[in-house]
Formats: C-alpha cells, sequence, structure tokens
C-alpha cells in the first residue's frame, strides 16, 4: 500500500449568480498517492475542473466559493491556510497546468522573465542562478537552444513549445503534485502524444504525481494509475485503472467507453453514446443525477442518491445496483440493447 | 524598428500636407479682404493694399500656398501685426507654458486616474467600485472651463488660498511657480483622469480574465505581482493610445483652461488673437498644435510596439 | 403569391425581431444608471419644447433696476443676470440651444462622416488612401480648436455653431463606418451575396448600413454630449451663438466677471451643462452595454 500524499475529503464547491447557487462539486473525495498519477474524467460542466482549480484555491472569488471539505496535503488543510501560506504552495508543492498555452503564458513577458519570476518566488536564488537554473528548466522539457529561447517572448514559439515552457514552468520548483488540465486539448494531435510522452518521463524522474484532468480517457490509460470518473459534480466511479477498465461499475463510464469508441474529439459536445445533457446543477437533485440517461433506472433511482460504496476493494460506484447479479444482468442487456445506448 | 520608424515618419508628410491645405484654405475662406478684416475698419484703403502685398494676397492663389508651404518648411510665420513681432518667436514663447501645463495635468491623471481604475477593477461591484465609476463618470461629462471657473471662486476668491490668474516665474520661488500652476491644471486634469480611470478599471477587468492571470497566481506569485506586473501591463495598452489622445488633446483643450487662469500659454495666444483679428497668428498656431499632435501620436505609435511586442508594426495592420 | 411556409416563416422572424428588441429594452431600462439618464434627457427635451410655458419671464427681457439678484427675491426663481435678466428662464431657453446644436451638428458630421466612412471603406483603393490622409489631416486638430478656427471664420451664430462642430464631428465618424464597412466586408455572407451577382447599392444598404447602425448609435449619442460642450465652449469664448440668445456657455462666460457679488449665474449654468452631459453619457453608456457588451467605444 503506497502512502498518500493529497487527500482531497468530501469537497463542496458553490457558483453563486445573482440568487442563482450552482453546486459544481458536491461531495468528491479521492487520494493522490505518492509517484502515482491520478485521472479525473467526465464531461465539461462535470465539474472535475473546479476540482482541480480548487485545490490551489484558483477558483475565482467573486463568484464561486469552497464551502466545505478537507483538502489534506502533508498533514495541513489547504483550505484552512493563510492566503500567504496558501501561495507558498502554490508553484511550490503542487504546480498547475493549463489547458491552452497560448492564453496561459502571459503575453508582455519573455518566457525567461516568467520562469525566473516564478523560481525567485520561492527560492532565494539570485538573478543569474535563477536564469541557469531557468535554461536548464528549458532544456529539461526538450527545448532546443534554450539559452536564445529564453529571451523570447510567448507567441514566438509554437502550441506545443508554449506547452512545454508552461510544463517547465510548473516543474521550476520542483513541485511533488502536478495538476495538468486537460493539457493536451488545444494541441494538435501530433503533438499531444510528445507532450504526454515527456510529462510522463518528466514524472518519474522527478518522482512526482500528476493529476491528470481530461476527457480523454485514452491520455488516464496512458499515463494514470487510478482514474476518477465524475458526473454532474460528483464521483461515480473510481478505481485502479485497470479494474475500470475490465471491469467498469457504473452505467455512465460504460458510456464513457462506449463514446472513446467513437472518439469525439470535442469535449463540449454531449457523449456521443449518451443521449441527453448532465442535469441543471442549480436545482437541489433528488435522486441518482444520472437517472434522466441512464437506460436502467428503476423507481428507486428517481427518489434515492446513490451512495459511493466500495463492493471491491479499492474499486468505489455510486449505484444502486451493485450486487454480482444484478450488475451481470445489467450489462447483458446492454450489450443486447447496445443500440438503444450508441443511437 | 529603424525601419518601422524611417515609414512612419514618410506617412507623416501626406498627413501635414492635409494640415496646410485644410488651414490655408479655411484662412482664405474669411469673407472679404483679410488684409482689411486684420487691419479693421479704421484702416486706410493704402494700408490694407499695402498689407495685402505684403500678405502675399495679390499673387494668384497657388502661387500663394506654395509660397506659404516654403515659408512653413523655413520655419518663418511670417510677423505678427498685434504683438508686433516674429510669429515663430511668440511661438516659441507660448509653447512651453502649454507643455508645462499638459505635463502638469497629465501626470496628475496618471497618478490619481491609473490607480483608481486599478482599484475598482480589483473591488469590482463593491461600494468603492461604484465610488470611484460614478466620480470618473461626473469626470468626463465635466465642463472644464466651468470647473475651472468654480475652483477660481472657491480657492481664489473665497478662500484666497491661491491665485487664479497668471503664471508664476522659478525667480521668485518654487512655491510662486507651483501655486499658479495647481489650479489650472488641476482643471486640465479632470477629464484626462476620469477617463484614465474609466478605461484602466475595463481594461483590467478584461486582462483579470484571461488565463495568464490565472498561471501568475497558480506560480504562487503575490497578488500585487500578479496585479500590478502581470495584469497591469497588459492593461496598459489601450491606456497608452488614449494618453496620447488626450496629451495633444490637453494642448488644444488647454485653450479654454488657459483662458480663464489667464495662462500664457499657446491657447490663450489663439484666443487673444481671434480678439485682435490676427488670422496670420491663429493660422500658424494652428498648424504647429497640429504638428505636435501628429508628432505625439508618432510617439505612441512607437511606445506601442515597445509595451505590446505582439503587435508587428512594420505590416500594415500596426500603427493605429 | 407567398406560401404559408414563407408566412409562417415572416411571422417567426417577426416574434424574433420583437423579443429581441424586447430583451434590449429591457436590458437598457435594467440599467439603472441607464434609466436615469433616459430620465435626464427627457426633461431636457420636454423643457427645450415647452419652455415658453415653463420659462417664467421671457428670456431677454433686460431691466437695469433688477440686476444681480439673488435667488427668490422680487419673483425670479433663480435671480437675475446683471442686465437683470431671469436666469430661470434663461436656462430654460438655453436647453433649447444646447439641444439643437448638440443634436444638428452631430447629424451634420453623422451623415457626412459615415458617407465618406461609407465610400472609403466600400471602394477601398485610392480613393480610400485619399480620403483617410484627409480625415488624419482633419484628427490632426485637437477636436475644439478646429471648432474655433472655423467660427472665426464662419463668424458667431447658430448656424455656423452647428457647422463648425459638425465639421469637426466628421472624422470620427468616418472612421467608425470605415472599420465598420470593412469588418462587414469581409464577412462570408457578403462574398456570397457578390459571388450572387448583387449591386455595390444593394450590399451596401441591405447588410452593410444594418450591420454598422448599433456602434453608430452609441457613437452619435455620445458625440452628442461632446457638441454640448462644445457649444458652451465656443459661448464661452465668445464665438458660439450670438448675443442676447440665451446659451448656457454665454451665461456661464458673463457670470464669470460678476463671480464676486453674484456667483449663482456661473454655478447654476455650468451645472445646467453638467447634467445635461452627465446623463446623455450615463445613457449612452447603458445603451452601449444593452446594444453589445463587447463594443470598443
Amino acid at each position: 500500500m503506497s502512502e498518500s500524499i493529497l487527500n482531497v475529503k468530501n469537497l463542496q464547491v458553490e457558483f453563486k449568480s445573482g440568487s442563482i447557487i450552482t453546486r459544481a462539486v458536491n461531495g468528491v473525495s479521492f487520494a493522490l498517492n505518492k509517484n502515482e498519477n491520478i485521472g479525473i474524467v467526465g464531461e465539461s460542466g462535470s465539474g472535475k475542473s473546479v476540482t482541480a482549480t480548487s485545490i490551489l484555491r484558483l477558483i475565482p472569488s467573486s463568484s464561486a466559493k469552497i464551502t466545505g471539505g478537507e483538502i489534506i496535503l502533508n498533514g495541513r488543510d489547504l483550505l484552512k491556510l493563510s492566503n500567504r501560506e496558501m501561495r507558498k504552495v502554490r508553484g511550490n508543492e503542487i504546480s498547475m497546468i493549463f489547458q491552452d498555452p497560448s492564453t496561459s503564458l502571459n503575453p508582455v513577458f519573455t518566457v525567461g522573465n516568467q520562469l525566473i519570476e516564478t523560481i525567485r518566488a520561492h527560492k532565494k536564488l539570485t538573478k543569474k542562478e535563477a536564469k541557469q537554473r531557468a535554461i536548464e528548466l528549458l532544456e529539461l522539457v526538450g527545448i532546443p537552444a534554450p539559452e536564445k529561447r529564453i529571451n523570447m517572448y510567448p507567441h514566438e514559439f509554437s502550441g506545443g513549445m508554449r506547452q512545454r515552457v508552461m510544463i517547465a514552468i510548473a516543474l521550476a520548483c520542483d513541485p511533488k503534485i502536478l495538476i495538468a488540465d486537460e493539457p493536451t486539448t488545444a494541441l494538435d494531435v501530433t503533438v499531444q502524444a510528445q507532450i504526454l510522452n515527456l510529462m510522463k518521463d518528466l514524472q518519474e524522474k522527478l518522482d512526482m504525481s500528476i493529476i491528470m484532468i481530461t476527457h480523454d480517457l485514452g491520455v488516464v490509460w496512458e499515463m494514470c494509475d487510478q482514474i476518477l470518473v465524475m458526473y454532474a459534480g460528483r464521483v461515480v466511479e473510481s478505481a485502479k485503472v485497470e479494474d475500470l477498465y475490465h471491469n467498469p461499475l457504473h452505467p455512465y463510464t460504460w458510456g464513457l467507453l462506449e463514446s472513446q469508441i467513437t472518439e469525439s474529439q470535442d469535449s463540449h459536445a454531449p457523449l456521443a453514446s449518451i443521449p441527453g445533457s448532465p442535469p441543471d446543477l442549480s436545482y437541489e437533485i433528488k435522486g441518482c443525477p444520472f437517472v434522466d440517461r441512464c437506460p436502467y433506472a428503476q423507481d428507486i433511482c428517481h427518489n434515492e442518491a446513490p451512495k459511493l460504496i466500495e463492493p471491491t476493494e479499492g474499486h468505489a460506484v455510486a449505484c444502486h445496483f451493485q450486487t454480482e447479479t444484478e450488475k451481470l444482468e445489467r450489462r447483458e442487456n446492454a450489450y443486447i440493447n447496445g443500440d438503444t445506448i450508441r443511437s | 524598428m529603424k525601419r518601422f520608424l524611417f515609414r512612419r515618419i514618410l506617412q507623416l508628410i501626406p498627413t501635414l500636407f492635409i494640415v496646410a491645405i485644410i488651414v490655408f484654405f479655411i484662412t482664405r475662406m474669411l469673407p472679404g479682404n483679410p488684409a482689411a478684416v486684420m487691419l479693421g475698419p479704421q484702416a486706410s484703403a493704402e494700408d490694407i493694399a499695402a498689407y495685402s502685398e505684403q500678405l502675399g494676397l495679390n499673387e494668384p492663389l497657388h502661387r500663394q500656398f506654395f509660397d506659404y508651404l516654403g515659408n512653413l518648411v523655413k520655419f518663418d510665420f511670417g510677423n505678427s501685426l498685434s504683438y508686433n513681432q516674429p510669429i515663430a518667436d511668440l511661438i516659441m514663447e507660448r509653447f512651453p507654458n502649454t507643455v508645462i501645463l499638459a505635463i502638469s495635468a497629465l501626470i496628475i491623471a496618471v497618478i490619481i486616474g491609473v490607480p483608481a481604475g486599478i482599484l475598482a477593477a480589483k473591488k469590482q461591484n463593491t461600494f468603492l467600485d461604484y465610488f470611484i465609476t460614478t466620480f470618473s463618470l461626473v469626470g468626463v461629462s465635466m465642463p472644464i472651463f466651468w470647473l475651472g471657473v468654480m475652483l477660481a471662486l472657491y480657492f481664489s476668491v473665497n478662500l484666497g488660498w491661491l491665485p487664479s490668474t497668471g503664471m508664476g516665474s522659478l525667480d521668485n520661488g518654487l512655491w510662486d511657480f507651483l501655486s499658479h500652476l495647481i489650479l489650472p491644471s488641476i482643471a486640465l486634469a479632470t477629464i484626462p483622469t476620469a477617463q484614465f480611470a474609466r478605461i484602466i478599471r475595463s481594461s483590467m477587468l478584461e486582462t483579470i480574465s484571461h488565463d495568464y492571470i490565472k498561471t501568475a497566481r497558480s506560480k504562487g506569485l503575490r497578488e500585487f505581482i500578479v496585479i500590478n506586473k502581470h495584469a497591469l501591463k497588459n492593461a496598459l495598452t489601450p491606456l497608452l493610445t488614449v494618453m496620447g489622445l488626450q496629451f495633444s488633446n490637453l494642448l488644444g483643450g488647454a485653450v479654454l483652461t488657459e483662458t480663464i487662469f489667464s495662462w500664457p500659454g499657446m491657447g490663450l495666444l489663439i484666443v487673444n488673437a481671434i480678439e485682435k483679428r490676427d488670422f496670420v497668428v491663429v493660422q500658424n498656431t494652428v498648424i504647429f498644435i497640429a504638428v505636435i499632435y501628429v508628432v505625439i501620436n508618432l510617439i505612441v505609435d512607437v511606445l506601442y510596439k515597445v509595451v505590446n511586442p505582439k503587435i508587428n508594426l512594420d505590416s500594415d495592420k500596426g500603427g493605429a | 403569391m407567398k406560401t404559408m411556409e414563407e408566412i409562417e416563416n415572416a411571422k417567426e422572424l417577426q416574434y424574433l425581431k420583437a423579443k429581441k428588441e424586447q430583451s434590449f429594452f429591457r436590458k437598457l431600462l435594467r440599467n439603472r444608471f441607464a434609466a436615469l439618464g433616459l430620465i435626464i434627457i427627457l426633461i431636457l427635451i420636454l423643457t427645450a419644447i415647452f419652455a415658453p410655458f415653463i420659462a417664467t419671464h421671457p428670456p431677454n427681457a433686460m431691466d437695469v433696476t433688477k440686476t444681480l439678484l439673488g435667488p427668490g427675491e422680487s419673483g425670479h426663481l433663480l435671480g437675475t443676470d446683471s442686465y437683470g435678466r431671469d436666469i430661470f428662464s434663461r436656462i430654460v431657453y438655453g436647453a433649447r440651444i444646447s439641444l439643437i446644436v448638440g443634436i444638428a451638428a452631430v447629424l451634420f458630421g453623422a451623415i457626412f462622416g459615415s458617407l465618406l466612412g461609407l465610400v472609403s471603406g466600400y471602394l477601398g483603393g485610392r480613393i480610400d488612401a485619399i480620403i483617410m490622409r484627409i480625415i488624419d489631416g482633419m484628427m490632426a486638430f485637437p477636436f475644439i480648436l478646429l471648432a474655433i478656427v472655423l467660427m472665426t471664420v464662419l463668424g458667431q451664430g447658430l448656424g455656423n455653431a452647428v457647422i463648425a462642430i459638425g465639421v469637426s464631428n466628421i472624422p470620427g465618424f468616418a472612421r467608425l463606418v470605415r472599420g465598420q464597412v470593412l469588418s462587414v466586408k469581409e464577412a462570408d455572407y457578403i462574398e456570397v451575396t457578390r459571388s450572387l451577382g448583387a449591386k455595390h447599392g444593394r450590399i451596401l444598404f441591405r447588410h452593410i448600413v444594418p450591420n454598422s447602425i448599433a456602434p453608430l448609435i452609441v457613437y452619435a449619442t455620445m458625440s452628442v454630449a461632446g457638441a454640448i460642450i462644445s457649444e458652451a465652449s465656443l459661448s464661452f469664448l465668445g464665438l458660439g451663438v450670438q448675443p442676447p440668445t440665451a446659451s448656457w456657455g454665454s451665461m456661464l462666460q458673463e457670470g464669470k466677471d460678476f463671480l464676486v457679488l453674484s456667483p449663482g449665474l456661473a454655478t447654476i449654468s455650468g451645472l445646467a451643462i453638467l447634467v445635461t452631459v452627465l446623463g446623455i453619457n450615463l445613457f449612452g453608456d447603458g445603451l452601449r452595454d444593452a446594444l453589445d457588451p463587447k463594443m470598443k467605444l
């Protein structure tokens, strides 16, 4: 059993717009183990990105609020830290990279400037030492001629190179955890694999753990040890990657796996194989959030929210029908009625 | 960069040419003989004829125009009838005074307007934001000649704290100089201050929503640096354009402020010349201001490039 | 003969249009500042129209026995000026001048400026280059300076003030419309229309003009505020409307000379300008936000 370095417990995040309150994240819990990667998957709006940004407390304070839960890093609850203490976590113990490298780098500062300021925010280095470190970092992420490139502006880099720069910035202070929010979505297909390989390499080299936010299960198979399936702000299934791959338990996960076959590249389109769309989170949901789209919904699904249970060790699911026979029956049906799912 | 500068300077030439044409023809629109108008009703026919000759009014129009252009290039603006001295000297005597006033106003506007805009954006939808937004809207709506009169009424007439006319001299000490400068520069600064606050607020709000601000925060930078380094430099681009425009407007807008406070600058020169019907002075002073205006816009374009490396000014798209 | 389908489509379009308009006005009025601006503008317009009924005295009636009275003295609501004229009545009539000059000058600038912008942007090439150079030249003058110079040449008077301020407004409109034309011209659907053989005039007036109208309205609204200030400035410098016509600017100038004895005249006339301009700016801001929050004006 490996030791966990980050524990998220019962995280609650609400967005407020006027009098409308949207419960974007509703009781999410997970543990990240040392040297392991966890993948959080789900449609857009499932709360996966909000969960990730909440860990660093980077959600916009004017409209969103973390209303409950704990985020434990090395025995400290990040939600209880002062702003000053939190700053020492960001970019130092936990770093983050974002979806679109063309907008996540500041266009008016050189790459070197943005790297050096990160290093100097956390480490007591002289400008010269920081610059040396910055060059090393650029080299580490595979940017050719880093001594020259360091003085260039982001717009002088290609998309893939920009994401490499983002990774260099994120790794500047040897963080133990890297949060990657859809790091390859905005990139060309050919570049995606390079970036993933780079991240995997660096993860092993630098002894860190990655939280990978993605809608692309392929990325998870490639990169991750654990997987967390989110739907409507909740965790509906979590397991070791190979367990989930061979034995998915939640009907929504089945749909995700199905859609993987159709390979939809558009992260915003509803899943190709699951008809309907997620529920409106500004209303209280009484039963199972997936009920309207679930082909096997029973009365109980409408009236009672399923709890996250662990039918087998290390594999949790939030669905009412989890005895072995029920499950088999339903999967059976799923394959027979495959058309209804796929339509 | 050098090529860009060269090209932009070349582009000035047609603009300046047009400016010269506009002013030349506007002054030729004067009803009757300009010489007669300028000399006034008491002038004798001989005087008028002599002055017409001196102004070259008897030449054909195109000759007049080219003579006038030639003189402009030589910085020879002719003589002022009412001031009885070369107009070039007159302008050179007054121009620095207007610049002093405009620069003081611009400094006030930047010192107050920019932080106010940043603050309003940072505290969006709070009382402070509403306060700043309301004040800046009143500011941009302000008739500055009225504000000038009110400032003079309150601080000079009622309280007697500050002089309300003329310009001080450094020879009489710093306070003499400053005390004369305070009221006119406040009046002149009102609109730019309000405008800077509005522009900075909206461009900061826009900038803060960008991803790179989230990146900056995720790196663990202090909020002060996130706002004042990462957001501000991006938000400054629209400010620069407006600052250039405002500075040139200050030079022109100083007409009213200078009149109210009898500040001996270009604006007062124009107004006095109009009163004395000395159109040669009006014509040349206006041209001079227009040239300054165009040159400032060029400087703003260049600064633009320095602030925002992404703008490629060598292409035709740049240089607004 | 229209088919049923066409009629249905037309109905649907009308409904959508009505819905869009409704939401626009609702947006506009929900904005409290914009509503306040609208109220100020309405009061101003009503005052200007019904000036003879609102004014307590004839605006130009002098009375040398009752000069520089304070507010409320001998039946003068806001007192009298140095000629014994009723200040309140002159303020009321002054609203007419401000409004007439403000609107007429902007119309003047908008019509000529838009035409120049349309021609320039649509035809492009050498004509565009020539027109834009002229516009650049005009823009090289600080706004108020161009008006001042024109007024000196044209001479005092209401009509001349409209022309002088109107001309200074031309460059702004020309640039705005040209920019709009260029951006619409590049749009795909214009290409399609052109490839279908539509005539220039038709493309201009069916597609380009309607698309440019929203920013034009916002810009025009803001320009009225600027034109009112310009008129007041010109009158303040003694270059605007001819005395004894009541203009807020000329009243302020007269008031300036009696600041110590009777600060009321200067204070009130200036306040009238400020409140009017503020009202128009409030409304213009709201209009811009309701039409298109992303509009850069």
